[in-house]
């Protein structure tokens, strides 16, 4: 028992688990928010509207910040792994659309670049 | 419809099925995170404990810095809250789809619907506002796909984490599966004006504690494709002769 709950946090392992079945309970109600009420709340429909963006929107404001900076900056030279490896998936979507195409084509200039080169 | 009987059941397959092209670039992504839980201390056990329910990505890799320096329980809870905001707008599009469903059901696969789901799914079903039958199996179906990817390869991530090293930045391979999909949204205007303020507000507001900025982002295309709306809607007056 002890090897398998044995943790390196500073709280004690009783308190680092109630507080992780804490962050479950907020994943519960931030995905569950509107789904909770028996009536469906009406958003006025030009906001309903808008608000169909929000997803794409979350996954590019995921996505940019990870291409394009580094240790909380915008990477300053071309000599970087991330930034040559999304342009060689982005040319391999230019050039047949879809999803492992890029992914391949982007793993395949970042190994090398990252692993090999430490770019 | 019970739930033993969804596997067998067509728009849960396709549900699932539409998902497992995202599998390569998920598998990649949960094992990181399986491997950066345990090499930030949390040990074995309470790594599967939050991943098996914490369930969001974003949330766990914020909070392991917090767990790791002894940060208050309530501090973690409003972190997780922050990063996990955007999803309560996301279930207000999935309220038009799931709404049907007992509330037991709703809020069980509600919980189970992260990012890729939903743009998945919209991506399949593009008439929004409208609920058809089948759309909650499909919604299960990726739900089911998705939860069976990220938990394997995050356990493996767990079980191996001393054999993986985050130096490789597998991580990146999350990034890179996300960008074909993301290019094969932009498809009218509005989308590429929303990505476009969403790619440059993250950027520019990069510095907000607890990936804040990806709500200053989503906040900014928003309120971006309200204004193009709305100039789409007065523009054809203009023209029009009185």
């Amino acid at each position: 028992m002890t090897a398998i709950t044995s943790s390196a946090l500073p709280a004690a392992w009783e308190y680092s688990a109630l507080t992780i079945l804490g962050m479950a309970v907020v994943t519960v109600v931030s995905r569950g928010f509107f789904l909770w009420s028996r009536r469906e709340i009406r958003l006025p429909a030009t906001l309903a509207r808008a608000l169909q963006v929000a997803p794409l929107a979350a996954i590019v404001a995921v996505l940019t910040p990870e291409i394009f900076m580094a240790h909380g900056e915008l990477i300053s030279t071309w000599r970087d792994a991330r930034l040559l490896a999304a342009v060689a998936a982005t040319a391999c979507y230019a050039w047949r659309p879809g999803v492992l195409g890029p992914l391949v084509a982007g793993l395949a200039a970042f190994m090398p670049l990252h692993v090999g080169l430490g770019w | 419809m019970r739930l033993r009987d969804l596997p067998r059941d067509s728009h849960f397959r396709r549900g699932a099925a539409d998902m497992l092209v995202f599998a390569p670039g998920l598998a990649a992504w949960g094992l990181v995170t399986g491997v950066a839980m345990v090499q930030s201390g949390l040990g074995v056990a309470l790594s599967i404990l939050m991943s098996l329910t914490v369930y969001a990505g974003s949330a766990q890799l914020a909070s392991l810095p917090l767990l790791a320096s002894g940060t208050p329980m309530w501090v973690i809870w409003a972190s997780a809250l922050c990063v996990n905001l955007r999803f309560a707008i996301f279930s207000s599009q999935w309220r038009p789809h799931l709404g049907h469903l007992p509330r037991g059901r709703r809020l069980a696969l509600g919980y189970l619907l992260a990012d890729l789901n939903l743009v998945v799914f919209q991506k399949a079903w593009p008439d929004r506002s409208r609920h058809r039958t089948g759309q909650a199996r499909y919604a299960a179906g990726g739900a089911a796909a998705v939860w069976l990817v990220w938990q394997s390869s995050s356990l493996a991530g767990i079980v191996l984490s001393s054999m993986v090293p985050l130096s490789w930045g597998l991580g990146f391979a999350g990034t890179l599966s996300m960008l074909g999909f993301a290019y094969s949204l932009l498809n009218n205007r509005t989308a590429w004006l929303a990505a476009i303020v969403s790619g440059l507000g993250a950027v520019a507001a990069f510095s907000l504690p607890l990936k804040l900025n990806i709500l200053v982002a989503i906040a900014a295309a928003v309120a971006a494709s309200l204004v193009m709306a709305r100039i789409d809607r007065d523009a054809p007056a203009l023209e029009a002769p009185p």
